[in-house]
């Protein structure tokens, strides 16, 4: 977009960068907000179907369809309170650095082939490490707000999601390996065609290991059953005990994007991405990657595909929600510690294996075989024509030898 | 709004910071200057502040802009690294600020002024040693040095199995390059020993007699205590990925009464 406001437009470069920076965050925005007036409005529906009851059937229309938007307009006017004990600077500052935290994961995060905000060569490891930062808003806010339910709800948040990040991060790096690449794009477009392609259905530990994602997934976005952080019938409303009004809402903007966030990731590493299950473009010969409008239609079809994902996996953490009863905190330490890591330890090692002694399975290259050596013949011949290095390894002659024999480079 | 205000800056980085190279030069500096700004000035609050919770937030906020600082450079395993392990670790480290400082409602922390001279005498010597030696490498003097165009993680990665695709230094005698697998293996294995050994100390230590485990089991520990039990097996989990034990409350309240 850059080059076509330079090019077209004639716009100054540091303008045009400017501009597309903007664009973009401020689309980014919009999923985020956008998204959390609509889950909320599902949510709702969903806990009443669920409980036997209809839900907002007022606001707008027969089904409710405005009632986010009203409950918008009353944490608008609400009054913004601040305990009298409260450590003004961070109580404020709190909210913000959750949203801006979730917000900050979805700058990496592709919404199609080319559909994305900055596309970062390590953006699984961007997106996991970001989306980390989260709970220190939580922490500020429970610190800050002086009260000790705030308190409690902090640490039993810190504790949750600084145990689940190992058994989530063990989970990420499956798709990494499969993929050999931590881009996210080219995880997805490794999924290309029917979706028994998808990594999903790759080797029975990869089916395995996508469930004790979603687990994880859930405790570390702190969604019921693991949210101890604001246990109602404990600790009041946990770390936003004291908050109300705008402040408030940030922080449950900021949960509602992060639900989508890992569940967009979980479509992107194990569920195809925007490849669809059936390859509706490709059928029809377009593709993805030309420049005209023909190549636009299919990535905003595939862009529908992926938010389709996305979506369906959040509606899945509301059913879970409104199903599961919530668990005491030593279980959710013995379910991440006990159950998750290992499980997802075992698997790991399970996939490494598989992709050792069949790496052919599925029509698919091992970890030492084609992948290292296609990512190093590609780099050699790079767009920028880079000229063959003297590639030297001091490695043991396996990886040298293969690494020869695919890429074909003189020593 | 202050906060927005403050963080977007660093939002931003990393869409700017990758087309950077190709724009024009004025506005890298400008980027960089005010990350560095940010870095510096967040520096300088964590020695002023007196709350341990508000150093921690200043040490996040310096160290997310020195994040910012590595994706402007294109380096961004880097950056990303830096996320993960800086800021994620000084959240890890907040806690225990909160767990171990709190007796009361934010207690600040005086420094006696000798303290404070010394720190002052020990930095600026730092300091000065550093700027001399960053002045002194000539190749650092040229505008725009240290800028990456092209992503660092794949040969990054390539080299720690010990392939090498980067270009070898103007000068480098010709011939084959060494890879990395071997420190990264040794470091590796040095790590998980490590993580082991962590494991080991941190782990609940079993009464002799099995009837003294049924009793303690059998007493439903109150809820404060098992709050702290989550939080020192967590602590635990923090560094030693996992201890791997279920400890009873009346076993953890002595684990954590120890380690603190």
């Amino acid at each position: 977009m850059a080059e076509f406001l330079i090019n077209s437009v004639g716009l100054p470069e540091w303008l045009a960068w400017t501009v597309t920076a903007l664009v973009a965050a401020v689309l980014i925005l919009n999923v985020i907000a956008g998204g959390a007036l609509v889950f909320i409005w599902a949510e709702r529906k969903i806990a009443a179907r669920i409980q036997d009851r209809l839900g907002p059937t007022r606001t707008g229309g027969r089904f409710g369809w405005l009632q986010s938007l009203a409950d918008g307009l009353k944490l608008l006017s609400k009054e913004d309170l601040m305990p009298d004990g409260a450590d003004g600077m961070l109580f404020r500052l709190a909210p913000y650095v959750s949203f801006c935290a979730s917000f900050c994961a979805f700058i990496a995060l592709p919404f199609a082939f080319d559909f994305i905000g900055c596309r970062l060569n390590v953006g699984v490891f961007f997106v996991v490490a970001v989306l980390g930062l989260e709970v220190f808003g939580v922490i500020l806010a429970g610190y800050a707000s002086a009260s000790k339910w705030s308190l409690f709800g902090a640490m039993r948040e810190a504790a949750q999601v600084v145990s689940y990040e190992v058994p989530l991060g063990m989970c990420v790096v499956v798709p990494v390996m499969l993929a050999g690449s931590m881009d996210m794009v080219t995880i997805a477009e490794k999924q290309a065609g029917w979706f028994p392609n998808w990594y999903l259905f790759h080797d029975p530990f990869t089916f395995v290991i996508f469930w004790v994602y979603i687990t994880c997934a859930v405790a570390s976005v702190n969604r019921a059953p693991f949210d101890l952080a604001e246990a109602e019938s404990e600790l009041v409303a946990g770390f936003h005990t004291e908050y109300s009004g705008l402040r408030w809402s940030y922080f449950f903007m900021a949960e509602y994007g992060s639900m989508f966030l890992v569940s967009a990731l979980a479509a992107i590493l194990f569920l195809g991405g925007w490849n669809g299950p059936i390859p509706v473009a490709k059928l029809l010969g377009l593709s993805e990657g030309t420049g005209d409008t023909a190549g636009y239609f299919v990535r905003l079809l595939g862009m529908f595909n992926l938010l389709g994902k996305a979506t369906l996996g959040v509606l899945v953490m509301m059913w879970v929600r409104w199903t599961l009863p919530r668990l005491r905190i030593d279980q959710v330490m013995t379910t991440c510690l006990k159950y998750c890591t290992p499980i997802a330890a075992v698997m790991f090692a399970g996939v490494m294996l598989w992709q050792l002694f069949l790496p052919g399975g599925l029509s698919r290259g091992g970890l030492f075989g084609r992948p290292a050596g296609e990512v190093r013949e590609g780099w050699l011949e790079g767009p920028g024509g880079r000229a063959a290095s003297p590639g030297g390894t001091a490695a043991g002659p396996r990886v040298q030898q293969e690494a020869e024999g695919v890429a074909q480079v003189n020593p | 709004m202050i906060g927005l205000s403050l963080l977007a800056p660093c939002l931003l980085a990393p869409c700017l910071g990758l087309g950077l190279p190709l724009a024009a030069i004025n506005w890298h500096s400008v980027l960089f200057l005010l990350f560095a700004v940010l870095a510096c000035g967040f520096a300088v609050a964590v020695v002023l502040a007196d709350n341990v919770v508000r150093m921690a937030l200043y040490l996040v906020l310096s160290l997310g802009a020195l994040a910012g600082l590595f994706f402007l450079a294109g380096a961004d395993f880097v950056g990303a690294m830096q996320l993960m392990i800086y800021v994620g670790g000084t959240l890890v480290l907040l806690v225990f600020g909160v767990m171990l400082t709190a007796q009361a409602q934010f207690v600040s922390m005086k420094t006696a002024v000798g303290d404070r001279i010394l720190a002052t005498i020990v930095g600026a010597a730092l300091l000065g040693v550093l700027l001399l030696a960053a002045f002194a490498v000539p190749e650092w003097r040229q505008p725009g040095a240290g800028i990456v165009p092209e992503p660092t993680a794949t040969p990054l990665g390539l080299a720690m199995v010990g392939v090498r695709v980067d270009e070898p230094p103007l000068g480098a005698p010709e011939g084959r390059r060494a890879g990395y697998l071997l420190p990264f293996e040794i470091v590796s294995v040095h790590l998980l020993v490590v993580l082991v050994a962590a494991a080991y100390l941190a782990r609940a230590k079993r009464r002799k007699t099995p009837r003294a485990i049924e009793v303690a089991a059998s007493v439903e520990p109150p809820e404060s205590v098992a709050e702290h039990a989550a939080i020192g097996r967590t602590a635990a989990a923090g560094g030693s990925q996992q201890d791997g034990t279920v400890v009873s409350g009346r076993s953890a309240s002595v684990l954590v009464g120890g380690g603190s």
